[in-house]
């Protein structure tokens, strides 16, 4: 295995030890590089394309009337004023949607959810009815129009007592369900993990929540649904990362067949996850159009967006970690209490419940470990698995990186010291884990490693001790993440019974421009730009010159869509192999241009060019236009230049990363300062390596937010209390340190070009990494996210708050 | 969907017009001067007005000067304008400590003065620094002007003595010798309400206090104000164990309400911890000795 490492050091005062800063190339590259992104020509503007920007002829618009209460029954619904309304051309109900069949609808996750309540609301901001009027504003005059008579009925607010006797049952609409529970799962050996804690010199315990978060994408989400009356056919503009899914659900849903059905995602405005699903608005313009017979817009506000749409973990964890008196790790347990909201919809491998959190063994080198998950229905939205988490991985490296610092706090080791000593050894590779994954790559020490030079760990802590001794409390974190993304395989992984694999097709024009059409989906990851690139290296054609079209059923290929950074491990690799069927083809319009027989030819990027004789060769565009000519091709070889691949990744790729976060925490107000953040990935090869770190830059804001401020939590009615920003508080750059990022390069051995992805490698290690470091300035054990001033000060008094709950 | 129901328009082109078209429209009517409150409650239809009232051509509520030894600010002075102004660097540096805390620089290019005072909000940063200045705010309404103390001007949360036909037209700080004041806020992120803040006006005489005003923020204390820790200080001598102890009697008296930005027993500290901050402070700028 090979590894390569830069460091890009932008902080001031801190030395690089090697290479500069990313160089941005002013020209374009033939391949992989900082090349600047094409899309930003036009997103810089303001004339990106997106959902709420289309208006189509006659279009009408849909406003959703929700619910107030998290639990209550029914009585009546009263639209006769709504209807009466001058400007109301439809007004929807759950009863309307019963008669077509369509009141409920499946979920990614073997549960079923009501689009519009019949019998009962079920959560604050659940889906009543849907009003279409001429224009926004009438339609939400019409909601206030609407008179439903509610019987307000308990509920299920914390999650810990879903399962108590005598808790009020949600999910009553299923057969003979007499409680709150929705599964039990478990991963690894049981028995073995507990023979590894009975002999285990040291056991380290915590319970620890990681809360309700979520992606809050600065465009909310929102569709436009057109059904021609005359040809029967669906277009539906939406805010999806997944086209080709929604297509599929949309025939299976509401029974129309599926070549009658177009999904166009437009320009997205940031999904994270939360534009995997099909939410009940979309269905609900649906309807519209259908009952209307014009195009009806729906587009949800900001409260909708945090009150309904997937939010993100609400994992309640109580992890074990098990050491020799030495220090060497053993084993790790956890048992998990899941609140997954009133209906079970989160967007994950459907034969996963708790997704990938079986990763949680982390980056070390453990014998035993189990977990035991158990998911619950309360009255809250549904979902769980959104914002960046590689399904559920970031609750996984959160709970891992905090057992290790707590074992090491108790035990009064160096957290980093303890960490390297565990560490995964480059020679272990592939190295199969203690539940069964097999980590395809990595120099793990040798990352920490960098990490810790780039943040001059031993003078940090120095520092540290100074400060204490007058009174003021400095800490520094550390995380070490390993990740596993680029879902599939698609006989493992799978939504809805469709597999996880993509596909490309890869098209030459005559005079040697080309599109490539993607199943994936941007949602800001610059895929316009990369895969070019891609391209480009692998054919010697201007990334400039190559379209990138995605988002558009009827152009592209099927495929599953981009989310849990998967685009560059599974489409990156289709568009490696589809570069390449074209290159072999090309290879023989060559042959036959030269005259030589295709052994003779070799490939020098751009052009095809004759062994021994450089001066006879035919560039790739002279073979674009000799493939589409009159020129006779060799018998079997068709005209034209393009090719078309599905790519089903053999194992997942495994990013991983040394994060370090340094804070200043004032004693007297417990207000927090992130000083410093180095952050060290190894993602692979990198494309785009300005991309890249500038997808890392905004994980590791997730990170501070998270960890920080960013909270929905809920009080005994069910109130949301996150329903704005002014109450979901995401971070700034106030809040942000300017980065250290530093790289090492472990290509991925299974992968074409030895790529991995790095989307959600930043959100997913950096949260335990601030965590840390605010513990361990305050010289407290543990104490749930989000840490706010409150909470910090409320620790530092051994009274941590409980950060799900509303505060009293 | 967030957008507001429908309403009607006026633009007021004096503050005589603008009191005849409250008087027309009556109470279901409200003014709109930068907007970033109102607007937002409109759209979230908390706020549901008939009519809006725009002054912003109402030039004569405009500007920061000194008149009759006293800071004059305009009910439609940005927040913006109050941050860079040199005359409260030099005067009261405590609004320009409060105005690099209030929002984000969006809100504060276009929210004024004014406005932030009479919304009233008992998170909002001006009312506390103006109780500590012990400023003067002049309402006009169609009787002509009348004068209401800072510390009297506001009746309850969301409330002040602000009639419905009336408009706040400036606020006065009286300028005195030997001052020094300044604004201490906890916020869970920049640009939030207060979690607490804490304003101190102090006016020495040598080392003694002749003069001190306290100004809190979101902790529950009537008034923005806090008597009790000034009656304390005022006539003593300006020391780092006297501050601790107003901080103190400070806490003491406020009643904080428990929410998600804080328990009741945090703010309550905050209340305290804030005040003794900005008495320090406040006490170094009056004896020009601020780090």
């Amino acid at each position: 295995m090979t590894t390569t490492d830069t460091t890009g050091v932008d902080a001031p005062g801190t030395a690089p030890t090697e290479v500069a800063p990313t160089q941005v190339c002013a020209s374009t590259p033939m391949g992989y590089g900082s090349m600047r992104r094409k899309e930003d020509a036009r997103f810089i503007r303001g004339q990106g394309r997106y959902l709420d920007d289309i208006a189509l002829p006659g279009m009408l618009h849909g406003a959703i009337l929700r619910s107030p209460f998290a639990h209550a029954r029914i009585v009546s619904i009263d639209t006769s004023a709504a209807e009466a309304h001058p400007k109301v051309k439809a007004v929807i109900t759950g009863e309307t949607l019963a008669g077509l069949g369509l009141a409920w609808m499946p979920t990614l996750s073997h549960d079923v959810q009501a689009v519009l309540a019949t019998d009962k609301v079920r959560f604050q901001g659940q889906e009543v009815a849907f009003v279409v009027a001429e224009d926004r504003y009438a339609a939400r005059d019409a909601l206030g129009l609407i008179e439903v008579d509610y019987e307000p009925l308990d509920a299920v607010i914390d999650a810990r007592t879903a399962l108590d006797e005598g808790a009020p049952v949600i999910r009553d609409d299923l057969d003979g369900r007499t409680d709150n529970h929705i599964f039990d799962w478990e991963a690894g050996d049981a028995a073995a993990t507990d023979d590894v804690f009975a002999r285990a010199d040291v056991v380290a315990e915590c319970d620890m929540l990681y809360p309700r978060v979520h992606p809050a994408p600065m465009e909310t989400c929102g569709s436009i649904a057109s059904m021609d009356p005359v040809t029967g056919k669906l277009v539906v503009y939406t805010t999806t990362q997944a086209p080709h899914a929604h297509r599929t659900v949309y025939a299976l849903v509401a029974g129309l067949p599926e070549h009658k059905i177009q999904i166009i995602a437009p320009d997205i405005g940031g999904g994270f996850g939360n534009k995997v699903g099909i939410y009940p608005g979309y269905v609900c313009a649906v309807v519209g159009t259908i009952v209307t017979g014009v195009p009806v817009k729906w587009v949800e506000d900001r409260s909708e967006n945090l009150m309904a749409t997937s939010f993100a973990r609400d994992y309640h964890m109580r992890g074990e970690i098990a050491s020799t008196k030495d220090g060497k790790l053993l084993g790790v347990r956890v048992k998990v209490l899941a609140d997954h909201g009133a209906f079970n919809g989160t967007a994950q491998p459907s034969k996963m419940p708790a997704g990938l959190f079986h990763v949680f063994s982390g980056s070390y080198d453990i014998a035993a470990a189990h977990c035991q998950v158990t998911g619950v229905y309360t009255n809250k939205a549904p979902g769980g698995v959104a914002y960046a988490c590689s399904f559920r991985i970031t609750e996984a490296v959160y709970l891992i990186e905090r057992l290790v610092d707590v074992l090491a706090r108790d035990q009064g080791w160096d957290p980093a010291e303890l960490r390297m000593k565990n560490l995964v050894q480059p020679e272990q590779f592939p190295y199969t884990t203690a539940l069964g994954w097999e980590y395809d790559s990595g120099d793990y020490p040798r990352t920490l490693q960098k990490a810790l030079d780039i943040a001059g760990y031993a003078e940090l802590r120095r520092e540290q001790a100074e400060k204490r001794e007058r009174g003021e409390l400095m800490g520094i974190g550390i995380s070490f993440f390993t990740e596993a993304v680029g879902a599939g395989p698609r006989k493992t992984m799978d939504i809805l019974g469709l597999g996880m694999a993509d596909g490309a097709e890869l098209r030459v024009h005559p005079t040697g421009k080309a599109v490539l059409r993607l199943s994936c989906m941007s949602q800001g990851q610059g895929h316009s730009t990369t895969f070019a690139q891609i391209v480009a290296q692998e054919l010697g054609i201007s990334p400039d010159d190559i379209e990138v079209v995605q988002g558009d059923t009827d152009q592209t290929p099927f495929g599953l869509g981009t989310y849990a950074s998967r685009s560059t491990p599974v489409s990156g690799a289709a568009t490696v192999m589809v570069a390449r069927k074209v290159r072999e083809r090309a290879k023989i319009v060559a042959a036959a241009m030269l005259e030589v027989s295709p052994d003779d030819l070799e490939w020098e990027k751009g052009r095809f060019q004759v062994a021994g004789d450089p001066s006879a060769s035919a560039a790739i565009a002279d073979i674009a236009m000799a493939a589409h000519s009159d020129l006779e091709l060799p018998d079997g070889v068709e005209g034209h230049l393009d090719a078309t691949c599905v790519y089903n990744p053999p194992n997942l790729t495994y990013p991983c990363g040394a994060y370090i976060c340094v804070v200043d925490v004032d004693a007297g107000t417990g207000q927090v300062k992130v000083r410093r953040f180095i952050a060290v990935d190894d993602c692979g090869v990198r494309i785009n390596p300005m991309i890249v770190e500038g997808q890392v830059h905004g994980g590791l804001a997730d990170g501070v937010g998270m960890a920080l401020m960013q909270l929905m939590a809920f009080d005994s009615d069910g109130n949301h209390l996150g329903a704005s920003f002014m109450d979901y508080l995401l971070p700034t750059a106030m809040e942000c340190p300017s980065w250290e990022l530093g790289e090492t390069v472990t290509p991925s051995p299974h992968h074409p070009i030895g790529a991995k992805g790095v989307g959600e490698s930043a959100t997913v290690g950096s949260p335990p990494a601030v965590v840390n470091a605010v513990l361990d300035a305050i010289g407290v054990r543990h104490a749930d996210m989000p840490l706010t001033p409150a909470h910090v000060w409320r620790a530092m008094r051994g009274d941590p708050i409980r950060t799900d709950l509303a505060i009293d | 969907m967030q957008v507001p129901a429908q309403f009607d328009y006026e633009r007021a082109t004096g503050v005589r017009h603008a009191i005849a078209l409250l008087t027309r429209y009556g109470p279901e009517s409200r003014l709109v001067a930068g907007g970033h409150s109102l607007i937002p409650m409109m759209k979230l239809r908390i706020a549901n007005p008939e009519t809006l009232i725009d002054i912003n051509d109402l030039d004569e509520l405009t500007g920061i000067s000194i008149t009759d030894g006293a800071l004059r600010i305009g009910a439609m002075v940005r927040h913006a304008e109050l941050l860079d102004s040199p005359l409260a660097v030099e005067h009261f540096p405590i609004l320009v400590d409060a105005e690099r805390v209030i929002a984000d620089p969006v809100v504060r290019n276009r929210g004024t003065i004014g406005g932030s005072l009479c919304q009233a909000d008992p998170s909002e940063d001006l009312s506390a620094a103006f109780t500590a200045l012990h400023a003067v705010a002049v309402i006009e309404g169609e009787s002509g002007r009348r004068e209401v103390p800072a510390r009297e001007f506001h009746t309850g949360p969301y409330q002040t003595v602000v009639g419905d036909a009336e408009i706040l037209v400036e606020v006065r700080v009286p300028i005195r010798t030997g001052s020094g004041s300044a604004y201490e806020k906890v916020e869970r992120r920049v640009g939030d309400w207060a979690v607490a803040a804490g304003g101190a006006a102090l006016w020495l005489d040598g080392d003694t206090v002749g003069e001190v005003g306290i100004g809190l923020t979101a902790v529950g204390a009537a008034h923005f104000c806090a008597p009790q820790a000034e009656d304390f200080l005022r006539g003593g001598p300006a020391t780092e164990e006297r501050f601790a102890e107003a901080g103190r009697i400070a806490a003491e008296h406020v009643r904080p309400t428990a929410d998600q930005r804080g328990p009741e027993d945090y703010k309550r500290h905050l209340a305290g911890e804030l005040t003794t901050r900005a008495l320090r402070r406040a006490a170094a700028r009056a004896r020009g000795s601020e780090a």
